[in-house]
């Protein structure tokens, strides 16, 4: 493979991969609220 | 109230957020990413396409995800309903995705079908050393002329594998959100990716696989400069995320209130790209190796569709030591692929009916599926399958998928104005806050690159007869069927909606008004809501 190539495809994986995983990142920072479900309407 | 909420069905939901992102990955990853994504980059120059593909998905692929996640979340329905309750106006656009979506399956299905006999095949090389080619078009699909008129004649090896593929699909979808396509996720989209990782392992392990990884890396900066591949990596983003017709707007229309929605859609973008990028060094790795047993160069070889999968791989797998278990492992991948991507199809149209009739899950899946199903066999397991799948699968990305795409941002951004609105029902529960960027992408960006797309694919098909079908054949199957699909969608939205559907009688949505305070549903708000609920609702 050229310099070029390798360098590419290393940007490629950074770039998509490291997206995907700064994603999975922030949203287990953000685990999933408790659903107090169903939401008393009121008058419960 | 109490009564009312326990009389009626609740809603069906995911089990949580991550059977949710793992299903929406699930639908999300499909043929498309596996044998699409790889040439596409590779004719639109290589490494250098990593630049307007980023783009697409960042300026075009996101925010549409985002879109249609704020549609099916705020308003709670399948397709129909959740634009009818937008606004009277739109439901036909709902109605339009759905026929799109049964359109879609029909071929889709047989795909897997076709993809399933080839894991068995591979195992024993059944086509045969240097007869790849003949073996799949003539002796498999007995593919037959388009002279004599669309064929009725049944060819067993495809459609037997067809109606087993309904049928997995049907039992999946009879067992509900949670139990049926929740679960099938959790299995399939786990093993789909060991599988393909694996696949990707070996082959780099292929004598000439550096040379395929140089062709498909290597940067052609000029490509840069051309529009036709901005165009494209717009195009493949847009079909790749299967935004815009429906599936994203059922699929989060199950998520429990409280859902971090941006957070959900950018693993779901971001785990579709990490995909194609995964599938595009396997493929090209595989491609270098058959160039390097032929004697050519990746160029030579380079292919995409069914002529990557159907005649290219197994060329190497005849070719590769342990060629075999590369032909089980692409084609198994293949299949799972291609399966929670149909179930997720499919769940536009039985969700959309579930809401239509107030049926409950399993006697709408028979009757939505089944009818389907016979459709499907009926045309794609004769001998002019072939050609009524190209057909239709062209017309119906530009004129279906992308048309209704087009419209539905325009109507939802331009003549409804519901952008702020939306953007503020997802940044009520959202880690990923949207502003006014996010309303600029969808609102102009997203209309003026579809509607570039769209005159391009009017124009591509009216200048010649698309692959120089018959005329008649592309007035059925190509125009015929995409106008049919807009009549019949405003047909549909002309029946009237019983008593018993979702959009008369929905409890949950009531409270779930009232709780987040939005204005009373103009449909639903006519039941037994306690007084003091429905003016906290309007205040």
């Amino acid at each position: 493979m050229t310099l070029t190539a390798i360098i590419m495809m290393i940007v490629a994986m950074v770039t998509v991969w490291g997206g995907l995983a700064l994603a999975i990142v922030n949203l287990a920072r953000h685990p999933e609220a408790a659903e107090d479900e169903p939401t008393p309407p009121v008058e419960l | 109230m109490a009564n009312a909420t326990t009389q009626t069905k609740r809603r069906e939901a995911f089990g949580s957020r991550n059977v949710f992102i793992l299903s929406a990955i699930g639908s999300a990853v499909g043929l498309g990413n596996i044998w699409r994504f790889p040439y596409v980059a590779y004719e639109g120059g290589g490494g250098a396409f990593l630049i307007p593909y980023l783009c697409a998905l960042l300026t075009a692929g996101i925010p549409l995800l985002f879109f249609d996640y704020a549609i099916g979340h705020r308003f709670r329905g399948s397709a129909p309903l959740a634009f009818r309750r937008m606004s009277r106006a739109a439901e036909p656009l709902g109605w339009w995705q759905v026929l799109i979506c049964v359109v879609i399956a029909t071929y889709y299905a047989v795909i897997i079908a076709w993809a399933a006999m080839y894991t068995w095949f591979s195992a024993q090389i059944t086509w045969g050393k240097g007869n790849e080619q003949n073996y799949f078009f003539t002796e498999f699909l007995q593919m037959g002329d388009l002279k004599k008129g669309v064929s009725l004649e049944f060819v067993p090896q495809v459609g037997i594998p067809l109606i087993g593929v309904w049928l997995v699909v049907i039992i999946i979808m009879a067992l509900g959100v949670k139990r049926g396509i929740g679960a099938a996720n959790m299995i399939l989209m786990p093993l789909l990716t060991l599988m393909f990782a694996t696949l990707v392992v070996q082959a780099l392990f292929l004598p000439g696989a550096v040379d395929g990884l140089n062709a498909f890396f290597t940067p052609n900066w000029e490509a840069l400069a051309d529009p036709g591949v901005w165009a494209s990596a717009y195009g493949h983003i847009f079909f790749s995320l299967s935004v815009a017709f429906g599936i994203m707007v059922t699929y989060s229309s199950y998520l429990k209130r409280k859902t971090d929605l941006t957070g959900s859609g950018l693993v779901v973008g971001f785990a579709n790209s990490g995909f194609e990028i995964l599938a595009g060094i396997g493929v090209f790795a595989a491609l270098g190796f058959m160039a390097q047993a032929q004697g050519t160069d990746v160029s030579g070889v380079a292919a995409s569709g069914i002529g990557l999968a159907f005649v290219a791989f197994p060329t190497i797998v005849s070719n590769a030591t342990g060629g075999s278990i590369i032909g089980v492992l692409f084609f198994g991948a293949l299949v799972f692929a291609g399966v929670t991507s149909l179930i997720s199809v499919l769940e536009v149209v039985v969700a959309a009916l579930q809401d239509k009739l107030g049926w409950g899950r399993v006697r709408t899946t028979l009757v939505v599926a089944i009818p389907v199903a016979l459709i499907s066999i009926a045309f794609f397991s004769t001998t002019t399958a072939l050609q009524v799948l190209d057909a239709t699968d062209a017309f119906i990305n530009a004129f279906g998928i992308m048309a209704v795409a087009l419209v539905a941002v325009i109507v939802v951004a331009w003549l409804l104005r519901k952008l702020p609105a939306l953007r503020d029902h997802i940044n009520r529960r959202s880690s990923f806050r949207l502003g006014w960027v996010w309303m600029l992408l969808v609102g102009a960006l997203a209309p003026i690159v579809l509607g570039y797309l769209f005159v391009s694919e009017v124009r591509a098909k009216i200048s010649e007869p698309y692959e120089g079908y018959p005329l008649w054949f592309l007035a059925i199957f190509g125009w015929g069927m995409v106008i049919a699909l807009i009549v019949f969608a405003i047909l549909l939205t002309l029946l009237p909606w019983s008593r018993r559907s979702h959009a008369k009688l929905d409890p949950e949505y009531d409270e779930f008004l009232v709780t987040e305070r939005y204005e009373p549903d103009a449909e639903t708000g006519t039941i037994a809501l306690h007084d003091d609920a429905a003016k906290g609702a309007r205040s």
